[in-house]
This record gives structure tokens, sequence and C-alpha cells, in this order.
């Protein structure tokens, strides 16, 4: 069975399974692509239609995969009042065409903000610095 | 061997407590990670258990902890305990904040916890929708529903299942209540659901956590894992979001938990009646249903409604945020003003500045001038003021915050996260920005083809000044307010308007002269 089955499987019996599903594809493929949509709608008995509905309705899924790191940078308004904006040209010079320099409308941190994610680690107070040296390990 | 009490919330790692509890275990000390006390400006901060009992010092780095070992460290603060942050406020929903293990089934039977759920599975279902309804509790997430009325509602509906659904899609900037309370007391959730589980006659329970809060999914999946057998037969599951801020709205998150695209629905019929796939359904907030515990055990109900003031009852857990010298989470009964809450207890912005503005209840929150700062916090005291407390956070800005800029975000904000189902919100985002660009850039606009038919004679044949696009703006906004289907389109006029109204000079040159704006 291939991987893409496997995930389906897992989820099938549960209770509006179609989220959970396309997480895992998001995490194993980097991407929900047309393919993966078409085997996913005749799995669940939907149409593709409805399957690509969803998957291009959320910000988290992606319909091809962009194989740069990436570094989320929270934007909201508690970030904006802390000096986010401030960073946003040094950031985006560090990152270049190598790294993908997202937005995100917060991340919970909004008392010790700018805040940024890379992967599941999170870093708060973030100067230009501390923001440029992130965006290069990343 | 000294103990060393260091927080694993997420804040306290973004603020480096990894490296300070991986320091502190290589000093030989024993390392136990609870949740957060919730002053979020001395993060990482570490307890230390001494011959005094526990001594609190923060912000801690690795360099620190010899200083901090032999007593000589100038980060003291005493006992944390006792500090005027957290002796003055009324905690009660994060009574356990800083003082357990997070994943710890002994501290939290230790500290109270299971004793709300015995209590309401020894009484029959309609007596706990009594004492909730009896405490005045009001949905925690920003409408204030009464809770109990929605209980009764779900309680009394016919249906072959039931489900109870706990909204944790904080995606308002400014706001971390539930986040802390997911990752630092996700028993007291779990407990809180169980008891609406019994109370309305639930079998399976949902928790929808927004994708952005990885480390709350790991703690409550672990957290569930654990409880199970304690919550049995009631079953609980955690679904992540996928990064949708309309998903916050309860009917999207619905859709969203069925798999489909977040849209919102149109009510009636009220998921009370026809949720989640179609069945009775309940969807509270995680401060809702974390405040149960409390309400539910002994006395609870009773000293709930004692607390606030009209008809807030209880305690909320406001979030300071933004440039302030020092956020964090502070519960406190209802009625404290806002200024006593951003000057005395927030001691003012983080960078010393005059403060400008503050924007209470997230992105779709009224932006509120010094000068209004004596409104106590209530929900009807911020309605009538044309405000909202929203989910509680208070995001506060220094003098260099540029309104319109903000106020172009808001709208923004609206037109890149509206859902499209309804179309003042989809479209009027889209038209706002635009007059937004024009009222700040001063240009006008020029008299287009149609307008300069002959036919049309009402259009304006001398083109539109800055006056004609505010009333249009004002216009707008008034049509998204009240034509909308949900909060985002029907609230995005409280950051446009309040920004326009206070701070007139900062949508470029003269908008409305001295006179107009008082």
């Amino acid at each position: 069975m291939d991987t893409l089955a496997r995930i389906i499987a897992q989820h099938a019996a549960s209770e509006g399974p179609l989220l959970p599903i396309l997480h895992d594809v998001q995490a194993a493929f980097g991407c929900v692509d047309a393919a993966a949509e078409a085997q996913i709608a005749s799995a669940l008995n939907l149409s593709r239609a409805e399957v690509h509905g969803v998957v291009s309705f959320y910000h988290d899924f992606r319909a091809s995969a962009d194989p740069r790191p990436e570094v989320q940078l929270c934007r909201a308004e508690a970030c904006q009042a802390r000096g986010v904006e401030a960073l946003v040209p040094a950031a985006e010079a560090a990152a270049g065409q190598r790294v993908r320099l997202s937005k995100v409308y917060c991340l919970g941190l909004c008392s010790v903000g700018p805040a940024a994610r890379v992967g599941d680690t999170v870093h708060a107070r973030l100067d230009v610095p501390a923001l440029t040296a992130l965006i290069e390990a990343a | 061997m000294t103990t060393v009490r260091i927080s694993d919330d997420s804040l306290a790692l973004a603020c480096g407590a990894d490296a300070v509890a991986a320091a502190f275990l290589r000093a030989g000390c024993t390392v136990e990670r609870v949740s957060s006390w919730g002053m979020h400006w001395l993060e990482p901060l570490v307890e230390v258990d001494g011959p005094d009992g526990w001594t609190g010092f923060g912000p801690a780095t690795p360099a620190d902890i010899p200083a901090i070992l032999d007593g000589t460290s100038p980060k003291a603060i005493g006992r944390v305990a006792d500090h005027p942050f957290i002796a003055r406020q009324q905690r009660l929903t994060f009574a356990r904040a800083g003082r357990t293990r997070p994943l710890s089934m002994e501290d939290y039977a230790a500290t109270g916890g299971w004793a709300g759920l015995d209590r309401a599975r020894a009484l029959a279902p309609a007596e706990v929708i009594a004492e909730v309804t009896r405490s005045g509790l009001r949905g925690r997430g920003g409408a204030g529903f009464p809770t109990g009325i929605k209980w009764r509602t779900v309680a009394d509906a016919p249906g072959d299942r039931k489900y109870v659904v706990c909204n944790a899609d904080e995606g308002d900037s400014g706001t971390f209540a539930d986040r802390m309370l997911m990752e630092g007391d996700p028993f007291a959730l779990i407990e809180g659901m169980a008891i609406v589980a019994h109370a309305v006659g639930a079998a399976q329970g949902y928790i929808y956590v927004r994708s952005e809060y990885p480390h709350a999914i790991a703690k409550l999946s672990a957290a569930i894992g654990i409880a199970a057998p304690r919550i049995a037969p009631f079953r609980l599951d955690v679904r992540a979001g996928a990064g949708a801020y309309i998903c916050g709205e309860e009917t999207s998150l619905l859709n969203s938990l069925e798999g489909k695209r977040g849209e919102v629905r149109a009510k009636p019929p009220l998921p009370a009646i026809a949720g989640l796939f179609g069945k009775p359904t309940v969807v509270n907030n995680v401060l809702t249903l974390t405040a149960l515990p409390h309400i539910m055990a002994a006395g609870g109900a009773e000293e709930y409604a004692r607390l606030g003031i009209d008809r807030s009852r209880g305690t909320k857990p406001i979030q300071l945020a933004g440039n302030i010298r020092h956020g964090g989470v502070f519960e406190t009964a209802f009625g404290i003003p806002l200024r006593e809450l951003i000057e005395d207890i927030g001691g003012g912005t983080a960078s010393g500045r005059p403060v400008k503005a503050a924007q209470v209840g997230g992105p779709l929150g009224a932006y509120i001038p010094p000068s209004r700062f004596d409104l106590p916090f209530d929900y009807e005291a911020f309605a009538a003021a044309d405000a909202m407390i929203g989910h509680g956070g208070v995001v506060v800005f220094d003098d260099s915050a540029d309104m319109g800029s903000l106020a172009r975000f808001a709208m923004d904000f609206c037109a890149v996260e509206s859902c499209g189902k309804c179309t003042p919100c989809r479209i009027g985002s889209t038209r706002g920005v635009e007059l937004l660009d024009r009222i700040r850039d001063g240009a006008g606009r020029a008299v287009d083809a149609v307008e300069a038919l002959p036919q049309m004679h009402n259009a304006s044949k001398a083109g539109h000044g800055r006056e004609a696009d505010v009333a249009l703006l004002t216009d707008l906004c008034e049509t998204m307010r009240f034509g909308s289907l949900c909060a985002l389109g029907g609230f995005t006029h409280y950051p446009v308007m309040s920004a326009l109204e206070h701070w007139p000079e900062d949508f470029g040159p003269k908008v409305l002269g001295p006179e107009e704006c008082g």
C-alpha cells in the first residue's frame, strides 16, 4: 500500500476525516496535488471539486511543494505594536530566494513579540540580529 | 539537591526556557517543568527551592545560574505568589498557573481536580444546568451568551447523538489565555468538557485547536490519552485547524470539523439544534469550559455569581499584550477600569513612550484612546461605548503607531480572511481597502465614464474629494456591519471607524476639522 492510501485508511473510520487526511498528506508530501485530491475524493466518495474546494480554502495546504525552508513571522497587531514591521526589510534580505518568509497572524506570544515560528519551534523578543540569525539557520 | 521549577509553556520556550532548564540540569539540580504563572516579561521565570521556600528569578538566562544558585542574583523577585501582579488577581480559571506540572494527574488531583466532575456526575443533568445558570457564566469566547441557556437548548433538543465542541481556534491577536490553559492545565479543559457532556447527554467531544498552536495540540493529545479512563464513557478527540481565522466562528468551525470549507452557516438553525453533522451541539470556548470545574465544585457557583458587576458575573482572564511593560494574563472580577489594567498593572508601554491607543477584543475590536480608559471591563459597558471586550485581549500601542495604517490593516485582514459566503464582507472589505488607500494618499477620485454621462443626474460631476470618500467609507462600514452573516464582516467597522473617529490626523492631511471631531 502506498503512503497516500495508508494515510487515507488510517482516518477513513473517523468522523469528518478530510482535514486530518489533508494535514497528513501535506506533512508527508509538502503539498496536496491534483493526483492526491483525486485519490482522496474517490476514497471518501466525494467529487474532486469538493476536495479541491477544501484544499484551496485553507492557508495550510499547498497545491505544489516548496522545498525551501519556511520561517513564519507574525505580522498581527500585537507584534506590530512591538515593532515587527521595522524588522521586515532585514528579514527579507536575509531570506532572499533560499528561505520562504511567510506571514502568520498570531502565534499567541503577543506580550513578547515580535515572534516567529520555524517548524514546531517558536521564537520571541526578536530584533534584527536575532531574526536574521534565525532565518540564516533555517 | 536543589529543585528548580521552569515553565514549559510555549511562550517560555520561545524566550529560551529549554536552554535555562538544561543549564540547571548540568549544574546538578532537579528540574520540574510546570505551567507558566503568566508574568510574561519575567519569562523564562525560574523558581528555586531554598531554605526560605520557593524564590523566583526572571527573566533568567543560562549565564545567571551561578548567581541564582548562590543567592546573589539581582533578578530575584521573592516568592512568586506574593508578587503584586499575582497577588492582585482573583484566579479561579488560572488557579493552577505556575503551580502544577501540566501532564501530572497527581498534581491535578492534589489541587482539587476532578471534584467538579465527580459532583456533577452525582447530580441529575438538569441540576447541573441549573447550577451553571445560577453562576451567571456567559460565553467567554466573545459573544457572552449565557452558558446555561445554551446547554438547556441542547439538552432539550431531540437527537440520537449530541456533541460537545470546544472552540480553541484562538486567532485574535493579543489573546493567549486559551493557549496557556491548553498547555498549562489541559486536564481542566477535559474535565470541563466531561461536565458539559453529562449535562447535555453527549458521548463524543472535539477540541478544535488552530494549527498555529503545535504545543497546545501535543499537550492536549497527551492529556486526553492519560485522562481517557477518568472521563469514560465520554470520548474526546483533538482536531487541528488549517490556518483559517474564520474557523473561530462557531458555524464555520463546525463545517471545518465536518471536513468542509470553513464557510459560515446562516443561523437559524442554531448549532444547539442542528450543529455538528446536523446534531444538537454545544460549542463553548476554552475559557468557558475551564471555568466549569470550579463552578461545579461545592459552593463554586455561588462564589462565581458573587464576583463581577451587573450582568457580567465571575472572573475574566484579561490578556495584556503588545507594547506593554508588564504583559501577561491577569484574571480578575469584571468591572476593573481599563486605565488600571494598562497603566497601573501593565506599567504603561514597554518602549517607555506615551500610550496612544489600546485595541480591546482582537483584530475586530475598537481602538480606544486614553481619554476613554475609564471604561470598566464589562460586556455591556463596552457595548454601550461602541466597543467590545471579545476574548479579553488588550493590545497597547505607543505614540509611534499609525492609526491609518492599522485601520487599513483591519480592512485588509477582513479581505484576506473572509470566507466568501456573504457579499458585504467578501467584496466590501476589498472596496474598503481601496477607499482607505485613497483617503490616506489624499488623491481623491476623478469622475468616471459612467458618472460623466448626462443621464446620471445624481452623480457628482465635480470629482470625489476626501469628504466624499470618508462618507462612502462610513456608509460601507454600515453596510458591512448590518449586512454580514458573522462577526468578521460585522465587526470590522469597530477598528476602522474608531481609528478614523479618534485619530483623523493619521488619515492623511485634514480629513475632518477639529470642530467636526470634537
